[in-house]
């Protein structure tokens, strides 16, 4: 191949491969944004600055812990106990500041390293034993979750300082503060998969244990920093979530790992591991946020929310299987 | 043997990304015979039974069956028309009696319930037929590897099938087992079943079956009567050109020694290993699956980390802990199972071709693609690796061009010793040539090279000097003026 060839193909190239492999998902969100804006119901609202900011602001927890979930099913695994560890760490947040007098940074670096240490617990059983990730943080799930009731007695810890919404409800210029905390968690994962060694054993890890081990890739180390990665952003989505609501609540977070792995598998990232972007998951999370949104705004029972969540969910894995399947 | 045709497959074309698997097949059974199915690996049998078994659909061309044309769109289209397939990989549930396998998915019921009685009753009746020692209630997980493989053949006969494919059945069974197959399939051959047989072990062609049909890089070479060729003849038809041109070797004189390794033994498959490798040479290990000549490399490349006795490279004694330490020593390993231990298959060739090398284009943060492609580029050219792009998906290459790009994977990391584990095994025979003549090119600019292989003819046209292991021992060493393929499986027979 001559340099000319190779270096017009190089300009670009990831953009318009990313637009190609991702093409349905983008598309159903683009559908469902020109829907949202032109639709009588829902146009008024919809389209506002307002609103806008509202929707992201719901998204982002949702995608920080995505973004260590997709990570964790592109290395063949699964974290369950992140919903609780969202409890947990905004609960120990709240309380350093209110029961034990700490100023507020060093109560919310308290409550992420919760996060991080969970996280490395998860890392340290999943890397060291052969007990699927499945069963181990679904102990860790609950045991998150207990302390954060033994811990807090069963009712929220409330924080009524102003200092203490800025990181989930404040502003920094225009912008929310959960949005750009958003901004700088996407970069570094995206940086971190894709231009990093670790990301690209994170990716052979997940695709083969076997041939990792025999590239000589320490596998025990991969698998350890994933989970504490995907601790640490459930710890930093427990503090924004406890500063949003404005008190650590023992309830939190309850479910907050299945729309975390439904981002990532909307946004086509396989169950089966060794495959998958964060580009995706952005995407995948996108689409659920603003589908939420506009029932929302639709004023859509959100009983029936639920229902058509999970009809998003088939529906997109099955897209993906009958394009896999036409591959072939 | 009746001259009634059960099956032609005319014509048969199939292709997929970058690869023209089958072309223009011919292929005919008839009723009371065993054809054998003969070729390298990679000559396209496997892929030709799927057509037949309904797995793969033909791109172009027809199959007749008892003269009638039929169209075989599935695995349960194939059963019906009676083709049965009894593949390499037992696929029997193992935690099931033998009954509850040959009926699974057709349970005889009574009352909305499962019949037992009769199953059993019915698959006793069928052992016995068979002269098979084990029950209908024994569990499969407690069989031996050849009464399983019975259990298929069963299963098989039960659906009445007239076409049996019998997919390498003893690959993996004793000799005495293999007797008593054979008298089974004389037993279905005397009630007008057709069988086609693939099998490695050549001889077995002269004991059982009456024609055989070569393919060769997916090409149809032609079919014989068996007891009308000999095995030479039937060689020279599989690998399509003679052997001297197949294997490339200039023998040097070898250099210094560059690995030395004294009194290895991981107090499990290796016992008690000692021998040298000198620069430029091919140095063989020869013996059966099992004699510990794989775990014996592990231990020498760091992925088993316990073990006693010595391990010198260059002069300087190495106890390496991860095969990150034996690689920045200058040594390779290209494992000998390519999909459980090499592959990942769901990511590109340009990810394969470069895991091993990572930190010559990645630097903490920053990532030079520039640099990633040409290294990728670099080891696809040298190996001739085909591939349509350096983005393809190595999954869908064939066996071979996977191979080059794993061996591509290791030459990036410029060793000095390279260890080779079967490397040409599921390998086609055009490839295959290619790596030897790689081969030979490494040792000639100063590479040490040691391979593990099973075939005999590679080890003798290929090394140096041979080291044949049996039972976790050296047997015995061999220089390449002394080889016979008598020699050295006297030695891996030894005790």
């Amino acid at each position: 191949m001559d340099n000319e060839i190779t270096r017009k193909a190089k300009f670009g190239q990831g953009t318009v491969r990313y637009f190609k492999e991702n093409m349905g998902i983008i598309i159903a969100f683009f559908v469902l944004f020109v829907f949202l804006s032109v639709n009588p119901s829902t146009a008024h609202a919809f389209l506002t600055q307002q609103n806008m900011f509202n929707v992201l602001r719901q998204i982002s927890t949702n995608l920080y812990l995505a973004c260590g979930m997709t990570m964790v099913i592109i290395l063949g695994g699964i974290d369950l106990s992140v919903g609780s560890i969202i409890a947990l760490s905004g609960c120990i947040a709240a309380a350093c500041v209110v029961r034990h007098g700490l100023t507020i940074p060093v109560s919310l670096v308290i409550g992420v390293v919760t996060g991080i240490l969970f996280g490395m617990i998860n890392g340290i059983i999943i890397a060291k034993t052969t007990i699927p990730a499945f069963i181990v943080t679904l102990a860790t799930m609950n045991i998150a979750r207990g302390f954060a009731y033994v811990y807090t007695g069963g009712s929220p810890v409330r924080v009524v300082t102003k200092e203490w919404q800025f990181v989930g409800a404040g502003y920094i210029g225009m912008f929310p503060t959960p949005v750009i905390i958003l901004l700088i968690i996407l970069i570094i994962t995206g940086i971190l998969m894709n231009n990093t060694r670790l990301g690209r054993h994170i990716y052979a890890v997940g695709g083969n244990v076997q041939a990792a081990h025999f590239s000589g890739i320490s596998v025990t180390k991969v698998k350890f920093w994933v989970y504490a990665y995907s601790g640490l952003m459930a710890g930093i989505a427990g503090v924004v979530l406890a500063s949003r609501m404005y008190s650590g609540q023992p309830t939190a977070g309850n479910g907050a790992e299945m729309d975390a792995i439904a981002a990532v598998v909307v946004g086509g990232t396989s169950m089966a591991g060794g495959a998958g972007k964060i580009g995706g998951t952005i995407i995948g999370a996108l689409i659920i946020g603003y589908l939420n949104n506009g029932l929302n705004l639709m004023n859509v029972n959100s009983f029936w929310q639920y229902v058509v969540k999970g009809v998003v969910i088939l529906l997109a894995v099955f897209i993906d299987f009958v394009r896999n399947r036409n591959k072939r | 043997m009746s001259e009634n045709v059960l099956l032609e497959m005319k014509n048969i074309h199939k292709r997929f990304p970058g690869v023209y698997a089958l072309k223009c097949i011919n292929f005919q059974l008839k009723a009371g015979e065993v054809h054998a199915l003969l070729g390298e690996n990679g000559a396209g049998k496997s892929t030709l039974i799927k057509v037949l078994g309904g797995i793969y659909k033909a791109d172009e061309g027809e199959i007749f069956i008892n003269g009638k044309k039929t169209d075989i769109g599935s695995v349960f289209d194939a059963q019906k028309n009676g083709i049965a397939i009894i593949h390499q990989e037992l696929v029997l549930v193992p935690y099931m009696t033998v009954a509850e396998n040959i009926f699974l998915g057709r349970e005889p019921m009574k009352g909305g319930f499962v019949d037992k009685a009769k199953m059993n009753a019915d698959t006793a009746v069928l052992l016995h037929t068979y002269s098979m020692n084990f029950t209908p209630q024994t569990l499969v997980v407690d069989l031996t590897i050849a009464q399983q493989q019975m259990v298929e053949i069963v299963k098989a006969i039960s659906f009445n099938s007239k076409i049996l494919v019998m997919d390498e059945p003893t690959s993996s069974i004793s000799d005495k087992e293999v007797e008593f197959l054979f008298k089974i399939m004389r037993t279905l051959t005397e009630k007008n079943v057709g069988i086609i047989y693939i099998s490695h072990k050549m001889s077995e062609l002269w004991q059982i079956c009456d024609r055989v049909t070569v393919l060769r890089d997916g090409q149809y070479v032609g079919t014989k009567e068996v007891r009308n060729i000999t095995k030479d003849e039937l060689i020279s038809m599989m690998v399509g050109r003679t052997l001297e041109q197949y294997y490339t070797r200039e023998f040097q004189k070898p250099g210094d020694v560059v690995l030395k390794v004294e009194h290895l033994s991981d107090g499990d498959m290796v016992k008690d290993v000692s021998f040298e490798l000198r620069k430029g040479e091919v140095l063989g290990f020869s013996g059966l699956i099992g004699a510990g000549r794989s775990e014996t490399m592990q231990c020498i490349f760091g992925l088993q980390k316990k073990y006693t006795g010595k391990i010198i490279v260059n002069g300087k004694e190495v106890h390496f802990k991860s095969a990150v330490e034996a690689v920045s020593d200058g040594m390779a390993l290209v494992p000998e199972d390519r999909k459980l231990e090499g592959l990942y298959h769901v990511q590109s060739v340009k990810y394969n071709s470069t895991i091993e090398v990572l930190r010559d284009f990645i630097r903490g943060m920053y990532l030079s693609k520039k640099t990633e492609t040409d290294i990728a580029r670099k080891y696809v050219d040298m190996m001739n690796t085909k591939t349509p792009t350096l983005d393809q998906m190595i999954g869908h290459l064939s066996g071979g061009n996977q191979q080059k790009v794993m061996i591509g994977r290791w030459l990036a990391t410029n060793p000095s010793i390279l260890i080779l584990d079967e490397p040409t095994r599921g390998v086609d025979v055009g490839a295959k040539a290619e790596i030897y003549s790689i081969m030979n090119y490494l040792a000639k600019q100063g590479i040490a090279i040691i391979m593990i292989s099973s075939e005999l003819p590679e080890i003798i046209n290929m090394s140096d000097r041979v080291y044949v292991m049996a039972n976790g021992r050296i047997t015995g060493v061999v220089g390449h003026e002394e080889m016979s393929q008598e020699r050295i499986m006297k030695l891996a027979a030894e005790e």
